[in-house]
């Protein structure tokens, strides 16, 4: 593969007379004298406009999601999660998936995955324009059954046809694994069954598996547990790591995943999406404040903050509530910007 | 060679590497990363508890002093070891400390446990002892204009003043600790050197403070700030004599006590249900949460003698005296869950 990115760089750059090949961005690591290396580039999915709207009471006007979607895409950030093809039956906020896909004014250097949790709602995206997928697999088989009524083998089954069809039309396929540190209903989960679950997307087809401490009870301690096991199974550069901000921890864990070479991270703007197993309490990180933190260890992210405060300013006076980020509201509020 | 990478799309590059990228090299460093991460912590970690002092002196609500001391003594029995109680400054200028005499001698003492005090100037210290404070505190600052305007006078007249206190705490065998503050950011100066930060924390640590507690004053700090930081004061001063003071203004804060572990600090100061907003960013957030530092230490399996719950409990009865939510995140999702 070395020499496949090498002839594809000589395709892309025949006009260069000078070519030097580089490792990717992501795998190039910088010391620091603490003796951790972090990646030079963190890749951002951004998972407000679906994963923290679906955690939002209130209704979303369709129109506001389109208008949140399309100031997203004018910040930098190369992947956002734009909704999901699941029953509206289940997931009300959800409903207007099709109009959602249809209204957004895709920016040509972003990619718009869709969630899809069977064929039926693979179809449908891919009616509605989806380009790109994503499937939920969970490492609890309890809250398996409770979430989507199924064990978590019958929802691989599931999964399967969805990403033979996706491989069909070359739409890429991103894989979620749920209860990632621990689970509402179970409790602690082995890092073994995180890395079956993990191992079972990616080999079925999924590019990328991105790792979710859904009720955010992880801490540095059992994430980096948690990752060493599950690096044994699936490449660190297929990997992602979706914290909840539930219990505080979610920088530190994320922090501790980019000193395992973990390079991708899920985030929402403003914190969107509360944690449906603790209410009142915060669920994802904020897409802000996680690059407040990444801008500060001089790692890129192509992003521009001060464009996503002002996209988490729109939806959070929409949603008439506050911001949970605190890098939003410091901004807001400071007497003088010594922010770094 | 940056250049070069640039110009492809990231995401068809990550799809062009498909899923045997790897090369043994990457691979064994990361293995190498999992292992140094994994061994780079202090085995105990002391909790500095500024809850009662730096934690309300920061709220707007004038707490009566018997809710003071049954927050203090709440505290004592949570398994700190290290309380800040009150601060001898004058009531003129910070009326919420004006109880301090009643607050020290209020409080029930439990052994093991230190009560710390603020001393500003001699006065101040002297008061402190007579009132039975085993332990004082004095606050230099690594920014100029902060120096002059939270205190009247430049860095180095305020260590001269100090000094004062200095002697006649050894006079006495009273143990100080020092404080450094903005030493990542300032609100007059913005960023600020490390090298001035070495140099001040040197200054306090010369002149005879057992311990230098290094504050991110307005929250600013990241793990990159930080870590530069600590690199800087770690040449002038024992890591072992160090202590991190980090806010959560930018919720910054448990990343940046993260990477002072691993860079061997094993002292953390916090507030219990992050008691006091920042006065430069008005309904922001300052202090970092005592409940939401455990939390975190536990769940790496370092020690800090500390019972959750009833620290958490301590946090219930402040927040409910204050009329105010928590600031922490860990007591706002545990009696939820």
């Amino acid at each position: 593969t070395l020499m496949a990115d090498f002839s594809v760089f000589c395709v892309l750059l025949s006009g260069v007379s000078l070519f030097i090949y580089s490792p990717p961005p992501h795998l190039i690591f910088s010391q620091t004298i603490t003796g951790h290396a972090y990646p030079e580039f963190v890749k951002i999915v951004e998972v407000g406009p679906r994963d923290g709207l679906q955690n939002e009471k209130e209704i979303v006007p369709t129109g506001v999601k389109i208008q949140l979607i399309d100031m997203l895409s004018g910040t930098g950030l190369s992947v956002i999660e734009a909704t999901s093809f699941v029953s509206s039956k289940w997931v009300p906020q959800m409903a207007d998936h099709t109009d959602v896909l249809r209204g957004i004014q895709k920016a040509s250097n972003v990619q718009y995955p869709v969630l899809t949790p069977n064929l039926q709602g693979f179809q449908d995206a891919v009616a509605a324009g989806a380009t790109e997928v994503a499937v939920f697999g969970s490492a609890s088989e309890t809250f398996s059954k409770k979430n989507i009524n199924c064990s978590v083998d019958e929802s691989m089954l599931r999964f399967e046809e969805v990403i033979n069809a996706a491989k069909k039309r070359q739409i890429p396929v991103r894989g979620y694994v749920s209860c990632a540190l621990g689970c509402p209903h179970e409790g602690h989960i082995e890092p073994s069954k995180v890395a079956e679950v993990a191992k079972r997307l990616y080999e079925m087809g999924c590019y990328e598996i991105s790792l979710g401490d859904t009720i955010g009870i992880g801490t540095p301690g059992s994430m980096l547990k948690m990752l060493q096991r599950v690096m044994k199974d699936v490449p660190i550069n297929a990997l992602a790591v979706h914290c909840h901000d539930t219990y505080g921890q979610a920088l530190p864990n994320i922090l501790t995943a980019l000193q395992m070479g973990v390079s991708v991270v899920d985030s929402a703007v403003a914190g969107l999406g509360g944690c449906p197993y603790a209410q009142g309490s915060s669920g994802n990180v904020s897409t802000e404040d996680v690059l407040y933190m990444l801008h500060g260890m001089g790692i890129e992210t192509g992003v521009n903050i001060a464009k996503v405060i002002e996209a988490g300013s729109f939806i959070c006076s929409a949603l008439s509530r506050k911001t949970n980020s605190k890098v939003a509201q410091a901004r807001s509020t400071a007497c003088c910007d010594a922010s770094l | 060679m940056a250049t070069v990478m640039k110009l492809v799309h990231r995401n068809a590059l990550t799809s062009l590497m498909g899923q045997h990228c790897l090369s043994f090299s990457s691979a064994a460093a990361h293995r190498a990363a999992g292992v140094r991460a994994a061994q780079a912590f202090p085995g105990k970690v002391k909790i500095v508890e500024v809850g009662p002092r730096d934690g309300l002196q920061n709220e707007k609500t004038l707490v009566p002093t018997e809710a003071k001391i049954k927050l203090i003594n709440m505290l004592s029995e949570s398994g700190l070891s290290v309380i800040e109680a009150t601060s001898f400054v004058s009531p003129k200028w910070v009326p919420q400390m004006a109880d301090q005499v009643e607050v020290m001698k209020g409080i029930s003492r439990k052994p093991g446990v230190t009560y710390q005090v603020l001393t500003p100037n001699l006065q101040g210290f002297q008061a402190a002892v007579k009132a039975g404070a085993p332990e004082v505190a004095i606050f230099g600052a690594a920014s100029e204009l902060f120096s002059k305007k939270n205190i009247n006078c430049s860095v180095d007249e305020s260590l001269q003043r100090f000094d004062e206190v200095m002697k006649a705490a050894k006079e006495a065998g009273v143990p100080v600790r020092g404080y450094v503050s903005c030493v990542i950011g300032c609100p007059y100066e913005g960023k600020v050197a490390p090298e001035k930060v070495a140099h001040v924390a040197k200054r306090l640590y010369s002149m005879g403070c057992y311990e230098i507690s290094l504050g991110d004053t307005i929250g600013v700090g990241t793990p990159g700030s930080m870590t530069k930081m600590l690199e800087a004061v770690i040449k002038e001063v024992p890591v072992s004599a160090l202590a991190v003071h980090c806010h959560d203004t930018y919720g910054q804060a448990l990343a940046n006590i993260l990477v002072a572990l691993q860079m061997g600090i094993s002292v953390v100061d916090s507030s219990v249900a992050g008691l006091g907003g920042c006065p430069y960013a008005q309904g922001a957030s300052g202090n970092v949460s005592t409940e939401d530092v455990v939390y975190m230490l536990h769940g790496l399996g370092i020690q800090t003698g500390v019972d959750l719950s009833k620290l958490m409990d301590a946090g219930a009865f402040i927040c409910q005296t204050l009329n105010r939510k928590t600031s922490s995140k860990v007591a706002q999702a545990a009696c939820k869950l």
